[in-house]
């Protein structure tokens, strides 16, 4: 069965350096398990291909219900460095809500 | 001892809602208003105006503010800390004490902080053997010091505290944490323990929840957005702290806004690294301890918070000059919007290449189609596209190329794809860019200290 992430979870991004920071949080404890099981950093990393060049690390905040994913190499240098209009990756927890999970 | 205090976030960062912390001041209860005037390219910009007029350098709002609400503040008893001091703390001081006067306020004690401010140092620290190698990539700072704009250590709570103990009704800082704006007052009014990491912790969690301003309180929340009451006047959040080092976050009633365990959750998340390891000058917060419980309508109890101590060393942000860059866009309609503004990057980049001009990066963007979500973004059937912006950005070390870009891009309209507009506004003037430099400093090689100018009736 496919679950758009989207219905599960919510979200907030934003820029270290030239890493983006996305935090990924789920409505409801049947939703963590999910994310935690399949919501890998490959999994995340290969979502963000040709957007994401850096590896990609991923934290556990079981408390918050959440997964905290730090992407390197993302902002395009980061900061005003950077020429994209998002330079501070402020849409991506909106781009891995894109994500379609089989379950 | 005070049995609570509530402290209210008034700004998240320069350019933030300019009645936001009036209305904290006028709408409800509270004992001290922080507010965050600093992101990180900000120090520069206040840096190149104190350069042109040395009285400046810091948030220019702040005095047009305070005398909106000193008043209030005054009558109220309430003690306002903000880092818009910049890299000018001690001009911003001096200009609220006229503005207090200007308003008949007779008695006024406003604490600064200072000593952050390290660019005349540099030298003197890379001789004591600290390379200010940048976190990034472990180079020295050697090979951008003298394209320096700014340098500024990042001081914690306890210089506040200091502050505050002497008796302070307004603190105004340069660079501290965030974060140490809303710890700082739990320490001065609980007596908390330097050493007790367990409530440094609780009061940075507060702190972090708080630094962005609404960012708690339903801005920018994606989960149910539209579920937000009230955007039009939306409260910022206030932390309302026991000794005790629970914290319950909330707002105004009468503002709009909401308090939520989501709303909340999506603030602690914001541009958080490990979160085992959320460093500050004061503690490192184990933001996976943190226990978020809803006690109420729009009250968010958190609690639980764990702390590591602090680690010897501050953080330093430093800016430097690096190069300009400019940026422009055009406007194409349909039919074939996305085509057209496809052949138009083309036709751009040849012009370019057959001046031989030299840029390190040029970027093209195409607005209302893939811009956010670059390959994620869904395709479209063509027809279905009523218009594209396309957003050329250029970033050069060389100024005349930058420059002959933005005499390019209007000759566009009449001489490439048709049903193009939208260019206004005159030629895009080359801006400089300024990048930045993070490093670590042991904390033994920079002192804070505390200046106090009063005015007594």
């Amino acid at each position: 069965m496919k679950k758009k992430l989207k219905d599960i979870a919510h979200g907030r991004s934003g820029d270290k350096g030239d890493a983006a920071n996305v935090g990924i949080i789920a409505y409801n404890e049947e939703g963590y398990q999910i994310i935690e099981k399949y919501l890998t950093a490959e999994v995340v990393k290969k979502h963000f291909e040709g957007i994401c060049f850096g590896k990609v690390e991923r934290y556990e905040l079981p408390n918050l219900k959440a997964l905290n994913f730090l992407l390197h190499n993302t902002l395009g240098g980061g900061g005003t460095v950077s020429l994209k209009l998002d330079a501070q990756g402020k849409t991506l927890a909106a781009a891995l809500l894109r994500m379609e999970i089989e379950v | 001892m005070k049995e609570k205090i509530r402290i209210a976030s008034g700004q998240g960062f320069w350019g933030d809602l300019i009645d936001a912390p009036y209305n904290q001041v006028a709408n409800g209860d509270i004992d001290y208003l922080v507010m965050d005037y600093l992101a990180e390219v900000t120090m520069s910009i206040l840096q190149k105006q104190k350069n042109k007029n040395p009285e400046l350098g810091y948030a220019r709002d702040i005095p047009e503010l305070m005398k909106r609400i000193l008043p209030i503040c005054k009558e109220k008893n309430i003690k306002v800390i903000t880092n818009g001091g910049g890299v000018n703390p001690i001009s911003c001081a001096k200009a609220v004490l006229g503005v207090a006067k200007s308003i008949g306020i007779n008695e006024l004690k406003i604490g600064v902080l200072l000593g952050d401010d390290i660019r005349e140092k540099i030298d003197l620290i890379i001789d004591s053997g600290c390379n200010l190698n940048d976190m990034e990539t472990g180079e020295p700072i050697q090979s951008v010091k003298d394209k320096l704009l700014s340098a500024n250590v990042y001081f914690g709570a306890f210089p506040i505290v200091d502050a505050l103990d002497a008796g302070a009704d307004i603190v105004i800082t340069g660079r501290t944490t965030d974060t140490g704006l809303t710890l700082a007052p739990m320490i001065h009014e609980f007596d908390w323990a330097k050493d007790n990491f367990d409530l440094m912790a609780a009061g940075t969690v507060a702190g972090h929840i708080l630094e962005c301003g609404a960012q708690a309180t339903g801005g920018n929340f994606l989960g149910d957005w539209e579920s937000i009451d009230n955007f039009a006047s939306i409260g910022f959040p206030i932390a309302e702290a026991y000794p005790n080092g629970e914290v319950i976050i909330t707002k105004h009633e009468s503002l709009g806004g909401k308090v939520s365990i989501e709303t909340v959750s999506e603030q602690l998340l914001y541009e958080i690294g490990n979160p085992k390891m959320y460093i500050t000058p004061d503690c490192i917060a184990d933001f996976t301890s943190i226990q978020l419980e809803e006690v109420g309508k729009d009250r968010v109890k958190v609690f639980g918070v764990k702390g590591e101590p602090d680690t010897p060393s501050y953080k330093v942000s430093c800016s430097y000059s690096s190069g300009y860059s400019a940026v422009s866009t055009l406007t194409y309609s349909w039919p074939q919007a996305l085509t057209k503004a496809k052949a138009v990057d083309k036709i751009l980049r040849q012009r370019l290449e057959n001046l031989n001009l030299q840029f390190d990066e040029i970027r093209t963007e195409f607005v209302g189609y893939n811009a956010c979500h670059g390959p994620l973004a869904a395709d479209i059937d063509e027809d279905l596209i009523n218009e594209i912006v396309v957003r050329f950005a250029v970033r050069s070390k060389d100024y005349n190329s930058i420059e002959r870009f933005g005499k390019e891009i209007a000759p566009l309209i009449l001489t490439g794809p048709p049903s193009v507009t939208g260019f206004a506004g005159g030629r895009p003037k080359p801006s400089e860019v300024v990048a930045y430099w993070p490093a670590l400093l042991p904390k033994n090689l920079v002192q804070p200290y505390i200046e106090i100018m009063e005015m007594k009736s």
